[in-house]
């Protein structure tokens, strides 16, 4: 059993940097400008600017502090479901910030940046490998970008087949919130599929929404209950003989890789998510990036431009390097050409793993959340209990415990220093908690984290308060999340009654 | 957990009193969206809505949720109070909760009595 040192987090509540202010007091004096000064006028001057006046040693004493509240999985176990929350290696920020490619300007001359676009391009050779596709746009900004790029891609091949009747998606009831959301984004109407028993697709309810009006279908695999859908193909099938296309999102990639190949399964289309599958900075890190894999028949619907090799190599030069746009493009996504640099981490750590180093991560991933999922089941319901994939669901809610939920759970492993779950989420499970620990974690991690949430179990039924009240080891308690949902204040100074709230 | 016998409900939890034409959401679904944070309408009044169409949008701290209409007919009132007051579904889901008022002109053929929608809501738990 892991000896938790429960200690007391300092209840120092760090003013905001207004209440830290003093009048005349300045970290930076600029010199007399060398030109002669513009007279703006005056309708355009305030009078006031409301801006803090401090020291550069108090700024940095306030962020660096401000800092120290900060959890990341630089600092502790993060096992936010869904989200793949794994270790991101410091060498990508090497390779990264080589000046080679920290200093480029995306409007040089493509014989000036051909370094950039052969590893765009072999990037791209490797993506369409790894998930058995065609062809591949790197330009999505994120993973929801890349969704509605994909929707986009496949309306683009039924409306040029003059098919406009096709205007329905089919949804699980357990997939990622951001699909319908896409599916609505691109003026379709989104039906949803319940789950079966096993948490697969229910066969019947698809085989009764599929008909001449589907564009497709959008289907996480694994599904956001951490399990492969037993009948991916029949799926697949389904919707293929409806003259469908079937979307895979990508965001559970980390328990595919080197394993199964998306294509190869029946999708039409899919997504990566490059921060969490390849390890590039996620959530306040980012920005993400989410490039989209197609069949060869949906090539020429892309987003321009993409990466190709334009000349061949011969006489002994190189290859040359390339933009050029598919012939029934759905046209340009995003400024230049995506996240470059993200590009870069990813390419390293691909070319660090190489296949097989590729095929341990995903192993490991799924060894460590099944290890998770056989020692917590005893003492936390799991609905859907089968073997898992990288990821589970089980539920925070017991019922000789009544008045304890999902929540109180999640702020409980706080006070043991654990960032908590998924929560919430996926809504077909009650009171859900969605544990993802990656691949990256070691034994003694692991078990570390079982000894806090079987203890918290425990605490659940022998002493609920300390969940209700939890967390109380945090330099913050409890946040009032109904609070924080219906008084937003935004904007850049105190309102003038601040100090009476 | 309340079910009041003179109110039809649906699979998507909603309640509908055939009398007045009210509409709202039972308090199994305040219950499984937890703190209600904002209301918003889809529907004005004089509008027509069908069974099935949507006319509230639902938002709470856990996730969100559209109102599906139980009964067709004319909107006939929006429960206006509620974009400020949201968090009265979840104290009052039955009475000063209610989201519109239809003049019923025709129903969902699958509303359920309160025994039946006890006895779903049960075994949804």
């Amino acid at each position: 059993m892991t000896d938790f040192k429960l200690t007391e987090a300092p209840k120092i509540v760090e003013p905001t940097i207004y209440e830290l202010s003093s009048p005349g007091r300045t970290g930076v004096t600029y010199p007399d400008p060398d030109v002669p000064r513009a007279k703006l006028p005056d309708e355009l001057l305030r009078k006031v600017i409301p801006l803090p006046e401090l020291s550069e040693v108090d700024v940095i004493r306030h962020f660096v502090k401000l800092s120290t509240f900060n959890y990341s999985v630089d600092s502790g176990f993060y096992p936010l479901g869904s989200c793949t929350m794994k270790y991101n290696p410091k060498i990508n920020e090497d390779t990264a910030r080589l000046p080679g490619f920290a200093n480029l300007h995306p409007l040089q001359p493509i014989e000036t940046t051909q370094g950039a676009l052969m590893l765009m391009y072999q990037l791209q050779e490797w993506l369409k490998e790894i998930s058995g596709f065609d062809a591949i746009t790197l330009q999505p900004a994120a993973g929801a970008h890349g969704e509605f790029v994909g929707v986009l891609v496949m309306r683009a091949y039924h409306r040029d087949r003059n098919d406009n009747k096709r205007t329905k998606m089919l949804i699980p009831d357990s997939a990622h919130g951001t699909n319908p959301a896409t599916s609505a984004m691109s003026g379709l109407k989104v039906v949803q599929i319940p789950s079966d028993e096993r948490g697969n697709v229910d066969l019947e309810a698809l085989r009764a929404e599929a008909d001449d009006t589907l564009v497709g279908m959008m289907l996480t695999n694994p599904n956001t209950l951490g399990l492969f859908d037993e009948n991916v193909e029949e799926v697949c099938r389904i919707v293929h003989e409806a003259g469908g296309l079937m979307y895979g999102d990508g965001a559970n990639m980390n328990a595919l890789l080197g394993i199964a190949k998306m294509a190869d399964l029946g999708f039409d289309v899919m997504h990566y998510n490059l921060h969490k599958t390849f390890s590039t900075p996620h959530g306040g890190g980012g920005p993400g990036s989410g490039p989209v894999v197609v069949t060869a028949e949906l090539a020429q619907f892309l987003p321009a431009p993409i990466v190709a090799v334009v000349e061949e190599e011969a006489d002994g030069l190189p290859p040359l390097y390339g933009l050029v746009d598919p012939s029934k493009t759905v046209g340009r996504v995003k400024a230049f050409n995506g996240h470059f640099g993200m590009f870069v981490r990813a390419f390293t750590y691909i070319a660090m793993h190489g296949p097989d180093g590729l095929r341990d991560i995903s192993e490991y991933a799924v060894l460590n959340a099944n290890y998770l999922l056989t020692r917590l089941r005893d003492a936390y319901h799991v609905p859907y209990d089968r073997i898992c994939m990288h990821e589970f669901v089980a539920e925070g809610r017991w019922k000789d415990a009544p008045d304890i939920h999902a929540l109180d759970v999640a702020k409980r492993l706080m006070d043991y220093g654990f960032h908590p779950p998924t929560n919430y989420f996926p809504l077909i499970v009650h009171e859900a908690l969605m544990i993802e620990p990656t691949e990256t974690e070691n034994k003694g991690t692991l078990d570390a984290f079982v000894d806090a949430m079987l203890k918290i179990a425990d605490e659940a039924h022998t002493s609920p308060n300390l969940l209700h009240e939890a967390p109380t080891r945090t330099p913050f308690g409890r946040l009032d999340e109904v609070k924080a949902a219906k008084e937003l204040i935004l904007c850049c100074w105190l309102p003038e009654d601040y100090g009476n709230q | 957990m309340k079910f009041p016998s003179n109110l039809k409900y649906t699979k998507s939890d909603e309640w509908v009193d055939l009398e007045s034409g009210k509409i709202g959401l039972t308090d199994y679904a305040q219950d499984q969206l937890s703190d209600i944070v904002f209301v918003e309408a889809l529907v004005e009044v004089d509008d027509d809505v069908e069974v099935g169409g949507e006319i509230s949008s639902v938002e709470s701290v856990k996730a969100s949720a559209e109102v599906y209409a139980p009964a067709g007919g004319k909107i006939v009132a929006v429960n206006e109070g509620l974009a400020d007051t949201p968090e009265v579904i979840n104290s009052d889901p039955f009475g000063a909760g209610w989201l519109v008022q239809v003049e019923v002109s025709s129903q969902s053929d699958e509303l359920m009595d309160a025994a039946a929608y006890e006895k779903y809501c049960a075994e949804r738990d």
